[in-house]
């Protein structure tokens, strides 16, 4: 044994025994105060032996024993990229929107509940990456504008008759509005305080949504919110359109697929201007960026707006495909998992956001059976990503496509 | 003489309680070089950023073209050609060359006129074409400082600020870059401030020379008669 192998194997033992001390509180401790160790010890040999594969695997390659395989997968892998470049760029295209059109009808309602969870987050994390990922600015808080926008149809369509249509550019300009509300006071913070105050400006949100009774009907919520509905032709007697609810599951994804298909457009065109490269400028060196002569204070102002747009229409969203709002769903924990989607994803990288929306929505479905040690895997999970690939899982492309130039 | 392009009256601004320029007047003239010497510390980066406004001026006044410029918005004097290459370069390290440098025109629609200017910037420094795809902070050290001089240049400066432009850097990318900062001068007719800690080369170049000390202008002449000042020599020429 080398003295490198043997200390990668005491530094494996002592992960070990950490990851028991862990473990143990949350599954042997029992309610009525009696101590068990066979349920935690079961989990922990099961991990223990995982892990101690992974270990052993992850020394030979550092040894080299797998350097022939590596070449093979790489000829293999460069083939694959040559076969995939051979199809031009529309087929895939039009092989996405057809997957992306057709799945409903190749599954269950579950299935579909579960894409449509996966857009809602997808259209947070690309709104939330406008703020954090584009020009650098931390909110915690960003699940209040989804509440906002949540509310705004909600009220609007219960209290006034408003279509669904009508209320999402609404709830976009109320979010909006909210975002140039938190962002005014924040503008001249930095790190930690930015932080805090968004933090807060999340759980104001939140509270007010709780007791100003008379508007919001506090914790009971708002019931019976209509559906999104379009008016479709009618031939008898004579040609006239009648009003159609789209109350199914498989409606309320093709509706959610056109906002987050909207939400990626617009936050791509966002992205390639020239305010998103402002706003990096910004994220890199602010004082630098004035100094080019950009108006920090309005670009920074408009993050936060641009950001809150899309939060406000997945929030108006939610409101119609539940027909049912409260304050409970827009909790700090929620703004935590959209800012990990986020930085899992890639900072700044819109397939990283859609890939890490994947991640944290399907991938807790799958596994259900583990619902209990979730946020225990989640810690994991995201602290391994954070070794192995800290710029997320689809880094940002940084190769001057923003420039004028494209030769 | 003709009107100053840029005046500073009796300025002075603070870091909190901590006053960093006691009172500056200085006056640039157009299209000479004009140097500010001085030693760590004596005010001469908080002097570049009052005249562009990132530091506020807490009394007197900074005149541009006539214009009292202390009390407006920084973003806007780019645009009227003042322009500054900030001390330790302060490039944009995680957006390319080329973003790089159309940040540096960030404030101008001219598509046509940028794309002349680009190639000209690359002209300049061939070398920034070359690394045009990669991030500015796998830059070298000369080559980022190429890059914000460059980027500089995009914007069409009338008046360029000059903050420590050799700071870090080898004697021969020095002797390049002033080459460049010369001919900058010579074929635009632009305004140039150096503030340089290496006396010697910016005397050289310049035309004339304020030296600063703990926030105040200590001494103000033509170049060549603060390269033969005893003091000078004896203080900021290493004799
Ligand atoms: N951001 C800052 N906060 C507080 N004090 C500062 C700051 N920047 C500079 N100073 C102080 O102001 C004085 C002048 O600094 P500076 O203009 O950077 O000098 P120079 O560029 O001539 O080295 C110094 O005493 C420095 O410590
Ligand atoms: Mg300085």
């Amino acid at each position: 044994m080398t003295r490198e192998s043997r200390r990668a194997w005491l530094t494996f033992a002592v992960a070990l025994g950490w990851f028991f001390l862990l473990l143990w509180p949350l599954t042997g401790i029992k309610a009525d105060g009696s101590l068990t160790f066979d349920q935690t010890l079961a989990i922990f040999w099961r991990v223990a032996a995982a892990a101690a594969v992974l270990v052993v695997f992850w020394r030979l390659k550092r040894k080299g024993s797998f350097d022939g395989a590596g070449r093979g997968l790489a000829t293999a892998r460069a083939a694959l990229a040559r076969g995939i470049s051979v199809v031009p760029a529309w087929i895939w295209w039009i092989l996405l929107a057809a997957g992306a059109l057709s799945y409903p009808l190749l599954t269950n309602r579950y299935g579909q509940d579960v894409a449509v969870t996966v857009l809602v987050y997808i259209c947070l994390g690309l709104g939330l990456n406008v703020v954090v990922g584009l020009a650098g600015l931390l909110d915690l808080g960003y699940i209040a504008f989804y509440g906002v926008g949540a509310y705004t149809y909600a009220l609007l369509s219960v209290n006034y008759g408003l279509s669904f249509w009508l209320c999402l550019p609404l709830a976009a300009a109320l979010a909006a509005i909210a975002g140039c509300i938190i962002g005014y006071p924040t503008l001249r913070m930095r790190g930690d305080y930015l932080a805090i105050v968004t933090l807060g400006f999340g759980e104001i949100v939140r509270i007010i949504l709780n007791n100003w009774m008379e508007l919001t009907n506090g914790p009971k919520g708002i019931i019976s919110i209509p559906p999104p509905s379009i008016y479709v032709p009618e031939l008898e007697p004579t040609l006239h359109f009648v009003p159609f609810e789209l109350r199914k599951i498989t409606y309320a994804y093709y509706v959610i697929l056109g906002l987050a298909v909207f939400t990626v457009v617009a936050v791509h065109r966002l992205n390639f201007s020239r305010i998103g490269r402002a706003w990096e400028a910004i994220r890199e060196d602010e004082t630098a960026a004035e100094l080019m002569g950009v108006n920090t204070f309005l670009l920074k102002l408009l993050a936060y707006a641009m950001g809150a747009v899309f939060g406000g229409l997945a929030g108006a969203f939610y409101a119609a495909r539940y027909r049912f709002v409260n304050p409970d769903p827009f909790t700090f924990i929620e703004s935590a998992m959209v800012l990990a989607m986020v930085v899992l994803g890639g900072l700044g990288s819109i397939p990283g956001i859609i890939l890490g929306a994947l991640a944290l929505i399907a991938l807790p479905e799958v596994f259900r059976g583990f619902e209990l040690y979730r946020m225990l895997a989640f810690g994991g999970a995201m602290t391994v990503m954070m070794l192995v690939r800290p710029a997320g899982l689809i880094p940002a492309k940084r190769m001057g496509q923003r420039s004028e130039e494209r030769d | 003489m003709a009107e100053p392009i840029l005046e500073m009256q009796g300025v002075t601004a603070h870091y909190g309680r901590i006053q960093a320029l006691k009172g500056i007047s200085l006056k640039v003239f157009p299209g000479e070089i004009v140097t500010i010497i001085g030693a760590n510390g004596a005010g001469k980066s908080t002097t570049l950023m009052t005249i562009c406004g990132i530091v506020r001026a807490t009394a007197g006044e900074v005149r541009y073209r006539g214009e009292v410029i202390s009390s407006q918005s920084p973003d806007v004097l780019p645009a009227r050609g003042l322009i500054q290459v900030p001390e330790g370069r302060r490039i944009f390290p995680r957006l390319t060359v080329s973003e790089n440098l159309d940040m540096g025109a960030f404030f101008r629609k001219d598509e046509d006129g940028i794309r002349r200017d680009r190639d000209l910037v690359f002209e300049l420094f061939p070398v920034l074409k070359e690394r045009r795809r990669q991030p500015g902070g796998t830059l070298s050290g000369g080559e980022q400082q190429m890059l914000a001089i460059g980027r500089a240049i995009m914007g069409r400066p009338t008046v360029l600020l000059l903050d420590e432009p050799s700071l870090g850097l080898a004697p021969l990318i020095v002797q390049q870059i002033f080459r460049i900062v010369k001919s900058i001068s010579e074929e635009n007719k632009t305004t140039i401030v150096l503030v340089e800690q290496n006396a010697n080369l910016a005397l050289n170049l310049a035309s004339r020379g304020y030296v600063l000390e703990t926030g105040s202008v200590v001494l103000e002449d033509d170049a060549r008669a603060l390269l033969e000042n005893p003091d000078i020599r004896k203080a900021y020429l290493g004799e």
